[in-house]
């Protein structure tokens, strides 16, 4: 098992996915980016500013809670938290637009740009940018504004100007494309921060080496707390970041098995979801050969799911890669189901999640009652909930 | 390798050189407005001076091009065209026009149709080369399997950004004709292309002998005929585009097409 983790290779691919399918224009700019990362790579004065920053000002190590009440109430494994809700900016982004923006400081850019769909990547990319003196384009589609309308402000007050996406489904996907059009035409002074483990080689690498300080940490935290390896780690995919993060750190344990979910938003046979392991097919969308929600044509389709974080009909290539070889299996779970797991939440634990990683509590709460109350659930906690109360709000404000 | 078959495209080029001429090179995005219209269309390029025409097959997430043809592909996706029916219109085309014929797509709807199987449909459809903008010279190596057997060039863009070291290891397999981006950007008419054209296109010159055309933010005859100066020929992609858009019926369209070609020509010449 240890050998998944020399992936990928030089050209960007795991097994047969990833690579770079990107416009000539950005090729050298790629070539560039992936010898600056390369070298900072293993460099000890990048890691030490690296690391400092994610102590004192992320807050890291975030912590590993144990769930006394939401544990009894389902009956069977202890399940954990690893709470990435309570690093700054309230979710996992942080951990790779830190490391981002350092290497951009490095390559001497001056201007940042980066798409966001539920804006926690958005606002993580503002911040960071004002940290460091950025002028900083976020691309938002307008669908996605509407819903998270309070993450678009939070990137106005941190400076940054977000600037709508009126094409296609009007949510992340489309972003992205206008994202990549700002870098086609901004190249030479402009650094793209890309937050999902998707994008061209070296993106899907980066973005996890920055985030799989989730699962060292979840590995060292469970090993102080419990002396023990947890049986089942349990992420939401989206694009994949957070899940790519906690998992990486475990391929190596093959008794540590690693379920991540996807969004059936109203259930994978209604055709709105954003279930791409589970219900797409190979072929290329933004830079990377990775599993891609399609029609016949090769015509990319609209996802849907009630979390906008999740509500992308792509994938990283790592995880294609990883349900490929069987090392994760990839389920899906209703956009209801991820709502009642958020007020199952609230309610033993006085924690609000994000409506993404409620769909990997979900998984948690309908797998926990099959197991023994000796076995451990750890669910990666990627995001808190304040920036869904509005969505949360408009579907119960009538029943309560 | 094999060597490439003769072919149209290289056979225009060394017709234009050895008149004197630059070449015009004219798009169309496939349904837009229809396919039977694309026919037509064809035909008037062709008569109205038209060296090689260009036929984009839409992708719902161009990430190359600027609004007229993102636009343009969302128009024909939306009557639910198929990669099938717009090579049928091309082989209809092709009975109509002798000019060579280029298509223009990204990588996922030939990916889904099955890469052999385009190149074989294309070439017996009458394609003569294709441009694929998302797929950079690392990434071609499946697809130039099958063309560089089935005597279909595809044709390798370079950028302002190409480096020399990109620009040999790119033409070490380039067929028919250099796609030079005259902008570091997307397609889409511009007021002003501040690229050095002239050196950009003297360091492609020291790598390759291949024509070279330079495509990208060509709005009409002032432009082209300015860019025109260092290339064999040059690539007029969204004013067409729009120009069939907006036109108040297909009759004015095509009278519209017509002149807005002849003036180019006639500002190549």
């Amino acid at each position: 098992m240890k050998n998944q983790q020399t992936l990928p290779d030089e050209n960007g691919y795991y097994g047969s996915f990833g690579g770079r399918y990107i416009p000539e224009t950005l090729m050298p700019a790629l070539e560039e980016l992936q010898a600056e990362y390369l070298r900072i790579r293993d460099d000890p004065e990048f890691h030490k500013e690296l690391d400092s920053y994610l102590s004192n000002y992320v807050g890291r190590p975030s912590p590993l809670t144990f769930t006394r009440r939401l544990s009894a109430a389902c009956g069977g494994a202890r399940i954990f938290l690893k709470r990435e809700d309570l690093n700054h900016t309230g979710a996992h982004k942080i951990n790779n637009t830190l490391g981002q923006i350092l290497l951009a400081k490095k390559m001497g850019k001056k201007r940042i740009i980066a798409e966001t769909g539920a804006g926690q990547h958005g606002v993580a990319t503002a911040t960071v940018a004002a940290l460091f003196g950025f002028e900083c384009v976020i691309y938002m589609g307008e669908e996605d504004i509407q819903r998270q309308g309070l993450n678009v402000f939070r990137m106005q007050l941190l400076g940054a100007s977000v600037l709508p996406v009126k094409a296609g489904s009007r949510t992340l996907k489309d972003a992205m494309n206008e994202a990549l059009r700002d870098w086609v035409s901004n190249v030479e002074n402009t650094y793209y921060l890309i937050g999902s483990a998707a994008g061209p080689h070296p993106y899907p690498m980066m973005v996890r080496d920055f985030q799989k300080i989730i699962g060292e940490e979840t590995k060292r935290q469970l090993n102080e707390q419990l002396g023990c390896k947890p049986d089942l780690i349990i992420a939401c995919v989206g694009g994949g970041s957070n899940s790519i993060g906690i998992f990486y750190p475990f391929l190596e344990d093959p008794e540590v098995k690693l379920v991540g979910v996807e969004a059936a938003g109203l259930g994978l046979k209604s055709g709105l979801h954003a279930a791409t392991l589970s219900c797409g097919k190979p072929g290329v969308l933004h830079g990377s050969l990775s599993y891609v929600l399609q029609d016949e044509e090769g015509q990319i389709k609209e996802a849907h799911s009630i979390s906008a974080g999740l509500d992308y009909p792509g994938v990283g290539p790592e995880h294609s890669y990883l349900k490929q070889t069987g090392r994760v299996e990839y389920v899906s779970v209703t956009d209801e189901e991820a709502l009642e797991s958020f007020l199952l939440l609230c309610r033993t634990e006085g924690i609000m999640p994000a409506l993404e990683s409620s769909h990997a509590l979900a998984w948690a709460v309908k797998t926990a009652p099959k197991l023994s109350t000796e076995q451990v659930i750890v669910v990666n906690l990627s995001g808190r909930g304040d920036k869904d109360v509005e969505t949360v709000h408009k579907i119960m404000g009538k029943d309560n | 390798m094999k060597s490439m078959k003769s072919n149209r495209i290289t056979e225009k080029f060394q017709e234009l050189k050895a008149s004197g001429k630059k070449g015009l090179i004219t798009y169309m995005t496939a349904g837009d407005p229809n396919l039977e219209t694309n026919i037509e269309i064809a035909s008037i390029m062709e008569s109205a001076g038209a060296d090689l025409i260009e036929i984009g097959i839409p992708f719902s997430d161009p990430v190359a091009d600027g609004p007229s043809i993102q636009q343009a592909s969302i128009r024909s996706l939306s009557k639910g065209i198929t990669m099938l029916q717009i090579i049928e219109t091309i082989g209809k085309i092709r009975q109509r026009v002798k000019v060579p014929l280029i298509i223009m797509t990204y990588y996922n709807p030939i990916l889904q149709y099955g890469l052999e199987k385009f190149v074989v449909d294309a070439v017996l459809a009458g394609v003569d080369g294709i441009i694929v903008p998302d797929l950079p010279f690392e990434e071609c190596g499946q697809l130039f399997d099958f063309t560089d057997s089935a005597g279909l060039c595809l044709i390798q863009l370079v950028a302002p950004t190409t480096t020399d070291g990109r620009m040999e290891k790119i033409f070490s397999r380039s067929r028919g004709f250099i796609y030079c981006v005259s902008v570091t950007g997307i397609t889409g008419i511009r007021n002003e292309i501040n690229t050095d054209l002239r050196s950009l296109t003297a360091r492609i010159s020291k790598y390759t002998t291949l024509p070279i055309a330079i495509g990208f933010g060509i709005g009409g005859p002032l432009q082209a005929g300015m860019v025109a100066h260092y290339c064999d020929a040059v690539v007029v992609g969204s004013a067409l585009v729009d120009t069939i858009a907006y036109a108040k019926d297909s009759q004015t369209m095509l009278i519209q097409v017509n002149s807005l070609i002849k003036d180019i020509k006639t500002a190549l010449s």
